[in-house]
């Protein structure tokens, strides 16, 4: 095991203050908190906010999970109720907890 | 007591023209078809089989948009990426570049990997909706296409979702006020492969694309276009140089001007027979016979009259190469290379089968809007209809009759007949033929001569004689009555 990693990079797309866009954001601090470790970053893009990013990021549902850095790049989208779900879909063993 | 006045009631059409507003398309037929566009403000589904023609449809109902009415557009490509759609549609002249460089054309492309999406809990589809109408507002569009947005049931899981999602946004775009077209693939037994016309009330044009017998034709129908009338009848239409154009038989049909003026055919025994005036300048003319009797000659011979009174003559040849013609003319005393060198006389030379019948279509259309002929010539539409099946063949003829017509150029048509081919497609031509001449060999006197004789002749008298002709070095001429022993063929 390496000391020396990469700082997980997520970018969470929400509309405003959507009751799902919320729910996520909450469901992916907690994720956070108990299953990476390692130092995290968690970006709130609001489309509402600046719509030009859907596009250049090709973004279509909300909410949109990305897993920006390490790569790969992979992306979930709903509010994130499914913890194991999520965390297969970050390519994230569940038993990664601390 | 006086009667109570009677109320004035609108004709359907003009009742449908004061309540319905609409969105031409600009697309040559297809408002014609459906009685001044589609319907403003509102949905429409375009849907097919895989290279229909859908998608070159939807783009151009926004280029013919923006360049024509005035009506900015945004196209949001769910398949193709934006440079594959700029390239494809750059050989119909139409520059999708320079139409979003003027910021009169969006166009988003919405990509979809369904395989590295995980979805878990509720989600929404706003950030589609953000993206389009961000687009919307980039340039003022009142005209959207999707294309085709059946596409993202491959991307989710939530099928359920996305049905109510996209029951919001077709709400969410007629709210907007824009003129949209969705564009949906054919399914199995349905007409698009999700049933998405289930969310589109307002009007559904299906196109399709058959092959037979190795020709392609393309049909339009309008299925369905609520509170208005509408041509329910399939039409053709055509992918051309320019773009689609949809062919309406039924509205053309029958108004054509006709003209009294006579024209000669440039063979006096002939002109003599029909009633010693010659043709009707516009009508249509069959010349059939058998192999060796000398159709080519006499359209030869009558595309030269015209050149001679300063007419246009265009000349397609489905045999012979124009050099092959222009010296077979010249052997029996006719200069076709003369009127050919002074640019009255074009040939166009091709084999039938290259084309589909669509496709030829085109292409006679496009060259006679070009040349504006006074004269056309198809030699000979027999082996037209060995390129298709012969419904086929009758109703592109009927089309290019119709078409002719209303241009005002008389046309002359070949038919190769054999004596087995009791042909059912000349049999039905024949119909929309105003003046059908018959070649025939006959034996008699110890020799094969040619006869010939006037089978119709719509509106003119005309005789009913078999004459004799021969074709020397100097021409034609057309002899007395033939005391024929035996037509041969």
């Amino acid at each position: 095991m390496t000391t020396d990693r990469e700082i997980w990079q997520l970018r969470l797309y929400v509309a405003g203050e959507a009751p799902a866009s919320l729910t996520a954001f909450a469901n992916l601090r907690d994720l956070c908190a108990n299953h990476l470790g390692e130092p995290y970053r968690i970006e709130i893009v609001d489309l509402l906010v600046t719509p030009e990013l859907a596009s250049e990021d090709g973004i279509i549902a909300i909410p949109t999970l990305v897993r920006r850095q390490p790569d790969p790049v992979c992306t979930v989208i709903g509010d994130l109720s499914n913890t194991k779900r999520v965390l297969a879909g970050l390519q994230l063993q569940a038993t990664a907890a601390s | 007591m006086s009667a109570p006045p009677i109320p004035a009631v609108d004709s359907p059409i003009e009742h449908q023209r004061r309540t319905l507003s609409k969105a031409a398309t600009g697309i040559s037929g297809l408002d014609e078809v459906t009685g001044g566009g589609l319907p403003r403000g509102r949905t429409t589904l375009v849907c097919g089989p895989a290279g229909c023609g859908k998608t070159l449809l939807a783009i151009e109902f926004l280029i013919r948009g923006i360049t024509e009415l005035g009506e900015p557009g945004v196209f949001v490509a769910f398949e193709e990426t934006v440079d594959e759609l700029v390239e494809n549609v750059a050989s119909m002249g139409f520059d999708l570049q320079q139409l979003q460089d003027d910021k009169l054309l969006a166009m988003e492309h919405i990509k979809l990997n369904a395989g590295d999406l995980t979805e878990t809990g509720s989600w929404d589809l706003s950030a589609l909706f953000i993206r389009l109408g961000a687009a919307i507002d980039r340039v003022g569009a009142t005209r959207v296409v999707l294309d085709t947005i059946e596409t993202l049931f491959g991307a989710f899981d939530n099928t359920a979702t996305l049905r109510a999602e996209l029951g919001k946004l077709f709400t969410w775009l007629k709210e907007r006020g824009v003129t949209a077209i969705v564009t949906g693939e054919r399914g199995d037994g349905t007409l698009t492969r999700y049933g998405i016309e289930e969310y589109v009330s307002d009007c559904v044009i299906v196109l399709d694309h058959r092959v037979s017998e190795q020709t392609s034709t393309r049909r339009l129908r309008v299925l369905k276009y609520r509170g208005t009338l509408h041509g329910t009848n399939e039409y053709p239409f055509l992918i051309g140089a320019n773009g689609v154009s949809v062919l309406p038989i039924t509205s053309i049909g029958l108004q054509h001007a006709a003209s009294r003026e006579r024209v000669s055919t440039g063979v006096e025994g002939i002109d003599d027979m029909l009633g010693g005036e010659g043709l009707y300048r516009g009508s249509s003319v069959l010349i059939s016979g058998a192999a060796g009797t000398g159709k080519s000659t006499i359209v030869a011979q009558f595309c030269a009259a015209a050149c001679e009174r300063g007419e246009r003559a265009l000349y397609f040849a489905f045999e012979e190469s124009e050099a092959q013609i222009v010296r077979n003319m010249a052997s029996v005393g006719i200069d076709l290379a003369g009127w050919v060198d002074k640019g009255l006389l074009q040939f166009r030379c091709v084999r039938p089968s290259l084309l589909g019948l669509e496709a030829h279509l085109a292409s006679m259309q496009t060259l006679v809007s070009d040349f504006q002929p006074d004269v056309v010539v198809l030699d000979p539409i027999s082996d037209l209809v060995h390129s298709g099946g012969g419904e086929e063949v009758f109703e592109m003829l009927t089309r290019q009759v119709d078409f002719l017509k209303s241009s005002g150029v008389t046309a002359v048509f070949t038919s190769l007949n054999t004596m087995r081919d009791a042909d059912n497609t000349e049999q039905q031509i024949g119909s929309l033929i105003d003046t059908w001449v018959m070649l025939k060999l006959a034996e008699g006197d110890g020799t094969r001569h040619r006869v010939l004789y006037v089978l119709k002749s719509r509106g003119m008298a005309h005789t009913h004689d078999i004459r004799g002709f021969e074709i020397s070095a100097t021409g034609l001429n057309v002899s007395d009555v033939h005391h024929t022993t035996r037509v041969l063929a």
